[in-house]
């Protein structure tokens, strides 16, 4: 990790509540953390379980949801929708070694622009300290177990060798 | 003219693919007459050797089953891509991953000292494990490597089609064949198989009731089981986020579906998808009882990836040590 | 429109300075020149102000010039422009739906004090709309009709206020009350502060108008039981309380009234606080709008069965003579209505001051609350306007408690607002009727309004005592005799620095206000949202006051929370001019982001149905297929998320739409 490293956290916002929180906060020059990209949804009920896998694939490093409170949601409903969903994925993902702290959901009506700042900046902070995700690069370290045939090479005879921490028992290797 | 080529593959797979061709009883028959298997290593007996030294392109299919999991599968689809026109990835694990994809949920190593050392059933007091090559009475043989990562086929080449299902069915099997013997060929990519979830065949359709709040979740061991709607049973079935084409066989014969199928063209993540739509129709609203709710569901992972993880969106639990052994 | 969808996509992105709200933090055409080398991307411009007449210019021209298919301005919020310029885009021959804006102003440069990581934010957020507007496809915007009538839902001032406004505009009006009467808390209260002028002299011509208005329909002894449909076409049941008179036929002569078999008032008079008594055949007030009477089935014997029914002698019956206006058959019916938009006028409910048991309210006669006092001093309340308690004695001393179910961690955290203002109006006529010695218990004395602190001013100068301190108990356990028999106050004055015990002959509550008990039920039945203390939560506390979340539903007066009269009217107008605005237009355009399912791919899994809290999406049996009716969809893509397969669209928020967003906000070229 270089010093520079900044986290890349991608946000679905909610229209009505969260987005419009974002707004107040613009308005009220309130700083922030810039490491945030805010995708606009109408309603954190659109936001699909897949989006937020995919935005991790893509080299996120961490996701924050954010929508009405309970009983606020301009379309009655789908927050609930989505803290259900959220609930699971975010411990099938823990499952998946992806540590808890990279999903967030948080609730935040259009008056709290302060919320926005708060949330962003202990997101930002709290990654910074977890460290990169990087999915995109953990595949291409997984890859390179491939390279060698993907390059053509023959490699059976280069590979003979064994392991060394299995090398007492060698002679004994039955299959 | 010479009749085309076709060669059968088998790579981490259970062989139940095998089982499907074997299936097409009396028409393999036909299939045989109309075409030649220059390799069927379960069946008819060919050499590495006599393939390697075809022509390139000069196999007009291969239908290859089995994940990507070790050096010698990966090196035979390479090999079979290069000679064939057509490689199809024939059945769940190498369409998705299948069942072997799951052990992308584990460091090799774990893996390895599981099944030859801790297993239950293993006696293995020497600790013995295979090795990459043994000399015996001065011959040496090789095994291959098994990689860190269980990929499906197009992880690893390219592919033109794919025939989903553990295992794909008779009928599927035929339309494909067919397809390729009369040219009638789907855009490239394509999944043969029809494009919409199970439901839409599945003989327990009528009793899906029109709401489903879902309070707890049962596994099949747990709960004795009636005719209707698995789900209107609080039975997970992957029905609705998998793809059609077994003719609901599953669901006929008693069990809910387990999504061998995959996903639909339109979704990119089957696991995601179902848990998006049985989450969606949890009763709670409150986060205590919301997670009550779903800790009846211990293994979503298991769940809703029981065929799809290695073709998932994230593939493989990320943090597990890396390990540059075989 | 055109249909470009297939062609060879053709972006022109717009990049606006804002003055120096945006460049001083971001740097404009360094971003206009990132941008320029992405795929599609053929124009890229950085211009000052993108919104004014020579900015929208720009793009108009350009698409000709360009032969661009595709537009992205990066500026202010979508919230604020993206009308703007969709329209822009659609002058210049574009479907405005081939557009996408980027917020760079309150999402990046407002919020950033870093240049370098201003400017690549800006970067990476046009460059998702670059990705993203490639696949966006033409749509059109749907006009609803919306129906002319409207519906005012309660009976105060405010519902009152806003129908006669309506109606007055030429335009049918449904008046719904839940009450016999229309007139609300207003018209228990007896003067008004700060002016003092009488209640009833100011309310009830306008309540009498409202009866007789020809565009207005008064429903009284009635409630919304179900709202369906959407802004501009509402269908909306109520049900109709049998009062067992006929409404048309009866007169108002109350001779039923006269001639009830019960000789004298025996039953809880609602109106008066229960303060005075009532027959089973009853006018709640003498001004009473329908000026028709009702029959309480609870306690009318004619209802009561067996050999009480036959103890009644149906005198009144007789009574009301050839009109034949009693009914007793009477059953309760639902009756529809269609209104393209509905105000929601529900009022409050005073704080339930037996809450607070250490005030005494319940145990003690002589508590009374602030609206009990409101019906004594009132000259047509149940002892005519003379103050006496309810032991039968004039009080000679007076203890006025205020913020009682306000400002109070235990009950309810807010101000009511009104308390202060209506403890002085209060204690004016009581000093006014009595002459007694009177003490106001106050924590702040808050009179913002016009006149109100001369209001305060001039009860100092009438000799009402203050004393600042929130008062810890009522009781009657005297410490010395001249304590004896009354009710003592015990308090921390915290201006003088001492707890004080003060006895008094009466002690009245300033109970606070607070939101109806059933307002979750009218919030849910008409998809509104609370606030966190439970009043309904208007769309802008500033921009859209009396608007709510849902289209088309207005709220007014106390419902949003506690306010006094002069307000509540000022806000009963501005809702019915929102609504006006609504009603004249005719029409309404929707936002284009409706969902619909794809009719082959869908297998009728059902997932979706019972997640639209619209009802939008529905099952079609014969072809075991979901069906989005578009009219009632809200576009809030909670369905699209959660198809299983996949099956389920929305319009401008497509879900490939949406991944090659992501994918831009996270692509590093």
């Amino acid at each position: 990790m270089t010093n520079d490293w900044s986290p890349r956290i991608v946000a679905f916002f909610c229209n009505w509540c969260t987005y419009t929180a974002a707004d107040l906060a613009g308005v009220s020059r309130l700083k922030y953390a810039s490491n945030v990209r805010v995708i606009r949804l109408m309603c954190s009920g659109r936001v699909d379980p897949q989006f937020v896998l995919d935005a991790l694939a893509k080299g996120a490093d961490a996701v924050l949801i954010g929508g009405c409170h309970p009983f606020d949601c301009h379309y009655v409903e789908g927050n609930y929708k989505c803290l259900r969903r959220f609930q699971l994925l975010k411990r099938m993902v823990q499952e998946l070694g992806i540590e808890g702290d990279r999903l967030r959901l948080e609730w935040i009506s259009a008056a709290e622009g302060d919320k926005v700042r708060t949330v962003i900046n202990e997101m930002s902070a709290t990654i910074r300290r977890l460290g990169p995700l990087g999915i995109p690069a953990k595949v291409e370290e997984w890859d390179r177990e491939m390279e060698q045939f993907a390059a053509g090479i023959e490699v059976l005879e280069s590979q003979a060798e064994p392991c060394e921490s299995h090398a007492g028992v060698r002679e004994g290797a039955n299959v | 003219m010479s009749k085309p080529k076709v060669a059968f593959y088998w790579c981490a797979s259970c062989g139940g693919c095998e089982e499907t061709v074997v299936d097409l009883a009396e028409d393999i028959l036909g299939v045989v007459e109309l075409v030649d298997i220059v390799l069927w290593p379960v069946a008819m007996d060919f050499k590495y050797a006599d393939i390697e030294a075809m022509p390139d392109k000069s196999i007009t299919a291969t239908l290859l089953n089995g994940a990507i999991r070790s050096t010698e599968q990966e090196e035979m689809a390479r090999l079979l891509r290069r000679k064939s026109q057509f490689l199809i990835a024939y059945g769940a694990c190498a369409h998705t991953g299948g069942i072997p994809g799951l052990a992308n949920q584990f460091p090799r190593e774990q893996i390895l000292s599981f099944n030859y050392q801790d297993a239950p059933t293993v006696v293995n007091e020497a600790k013995l494990r295979p090795q990459l090559e043994t000399t015996e009475e001065g011959r040496t043989v090789h095994l291959p490597r098994l990689h860190n990562v269980v990929r499906t086929l197009d992880q690893v080449v390219d592919v033109d089609y794919y025939v989903p299902g553990c295992p794909p069915t008779p009928k599927l099997t035929r339309a494909a064949i067919t397809a390729l013997l009369e040219g009638n060929l789907p855009p490239k990519g394509s999944v043969i198989a029809p494009d919409h979830a199970l439901c839409e065949e599945c003989s327990r359709k009528d009793t899906k009731p029109d709401k489903w709040d879902f309070s707890s979740f049962s596994r099949t061991h747990q709960k004795l089981m009636d005719e209707t709607c698995f789900l209107a049973q609080g039975v997970v079935c992957m029905g609705p986020a998998t793809r059609a084409g077994c003719e609901a066989v599953c669901t006929s014969g008693g069990m809910p579906c387990t999504g061998c199928f995959g996903a639909t063209s339109r979704v990119r993540d089957q696991g995601a998808k179902m848990l998006s739509a049985l989450c969606s129709n949890i009763a709670a609203k409150d986060e205590d009882e919301i997670e009550a709710t779903l800790g009846s569901i211990p293994d979503p992972v298991g769940t809703f990836y029981r065929y799809g993880l290695a073709g998932s969106i994230l593939r493989r639990k990320l943090n597990l040590p890396p390990d540059e052994q075989g | 429109m055109d249909n470009r969808d297939s062609q060879e996509i053709r972006i022109g992105f717009y990049i606006c300075h804002c003055g120096s709200n945006i460049a001083a933090m971001v740097d404009c055409p360094a971003v206009a020149k990132a941008i320029g080398k992405l795929a599609g991307v053929v124009l890229t411009r950085d211009y000052k102000y993108m919104c004014s007449d020579p900015g929208q210019e720009l793009i108009r021209k350009d698409i000709a010039e360009f032969k661009l298919n595709r537009v992205v301005v990066a500026s202010c919020s979508p919230l604020l422009h993206e009308k703007t310029f969709r329209g822009a885009v659609e002058a210049g021959g574009l479907n405005p739906f081939y557009f996408h804006m980027v917020n760079i102003r309150e999402h990046d440069a407002w919020v950033h004090t870093d240049k370098a990581e201003a400017t690549e934010k800006a970067c990476a957020l046009s460059r998702a709309a670059i990705r993203r507007v490639a696949k966006h496809k033409a749509l059109e915007v749907k006009r609803v009709s919306v129906h002319p009538d409207v519906l005012v839902v309660g009976g105060g001032i405010a519902g009152i206020h806003a129908a006669m406004t309506i109606a007055n505009a030429g335009r049918k009006v449904y008046l719904v009350e839940r009450e016999p009467s229309i007139g609300g808390h207003m018209a228990k209260f007896d003067k008004t502060f700060p002016t003092l002028d009488c209640a009833a002299c100011i309310l009830t011509p306008k309540m009498s108008e409202a009866g007789s208005h020809p565009n207005i329909t008064l429903m009284t002894y009635s409630e919304v039981a179900k709202m369906d449909g959407y802004v501009g076409n509402y269908t909306v049941t109520i049900k109709r309380k049998p009062r067992y008179i006929k409404e048309d036929v009866c007169t108002g002569c109350q001779e039923c009234i006269a001639n009830c078999v019960y000789k004298e008032p025996k039953f809880r008079d609602e109106f008066n606080e229960g303060l005075g008594k009532r027959k089973p055949v009853y006018i709640p007030f003498p001004q009473a709008t329908p000026q028709v009477v009702a029959i309480d089935s609870r306690t009318c014997l004619n209802f009561k069965g067996g050999v009480l029914t036959d103890m009644c002698k149906k005198s009144c019956v007789a009574a009301c003579g050839e009109k034949q206006a009693i009914d007793f058959t009477q059953q309760e019916i639902l009756q529809e209505v269609k209104v393209g938009a509905i105000i929601i006028a529900t009022g409050f409910q005073p704080f339930d001051a037996a809450r607070i048991p250490q005030y005494g309210y319940g145990r003690y006669p002589n508590v009374y609350t602030a609206l009990e006092i409101e019906r004594l001093v009132n000259a047509s309340g149940p002892t005519s306007g003379h103050v006496i308690m309810r032991d039968g004695t004039e009080p000679k001393s007076i203890g006025i408690i205020h913020c009682v179910g306000s400002r109070d961690q235990k009950t309810n955290r807010w101000c009511s607002k009104v308390c202060c203002m209506y403890s002085l109006k209060l204690a004016h006529l009581l000093k006014e009727h009595t002459g007694a010695e009177i003490y106001n218990f106050y924590i702040d004395m808050r009179t913002p309004g016009k006149g109100y602190e001369e209001f305060y001013d001039k009860l100092l100068e009438e000799g009402v005592h203050f004393i600042r301190g929130r008062v810890g108990e009522v009781t009657d356990w005297a410490a010395s005799p001249e304590e004896e028999g009354k009710l003592v106050v015990r308090v921390e004055d915290t201006l003088a620095g001492y707890v004080r015990r003060i006895p008094f002959d009466m002690v009245v509550l300033a109970t606070g206000l607070e939101p109806k008990s059933d307002a979750q039920d009218v919030r849910r039945l008409f998809n509104m949202s609370c606030g966190s203390e439970g009043f309904f939560l208007e769309r802008h506390p500033k921009l859209a006051p009396v608007s709510t979340f849902s289209d088309g539903i207005y709220i007014a007066g106390c419902c949003q929370g506690p306010r006094d009269i002069p307000d509540t009217v000022a806000q009963a107008g501005a809702a019915a001019a929102e609504v006006l605005v609504l009603v004249d237009k005719g029409y309404i355009e929707q936002e284009p982001n409706t969902a619909f399912i794809l009719d082959e791919e869908c297998c009728g899994c059902k997932s979706c149905i019972p997640l639209c809290p619209y009802t939008a999406i529905t099952f079609d049996a014969t072809r075991k297929k979901a069906v989005i009716n578009e009219a009632l969809c809200k576009g809030c893509g909670t369905c699209v998320a959660a198809c299983p397969s996949g099956s389920i669209v929305q319009n401008l928020f497509e879900d490939d739409e949406i991944f090659s967003e992501i994918e831009g906000v996270l692509a590093h070229d």
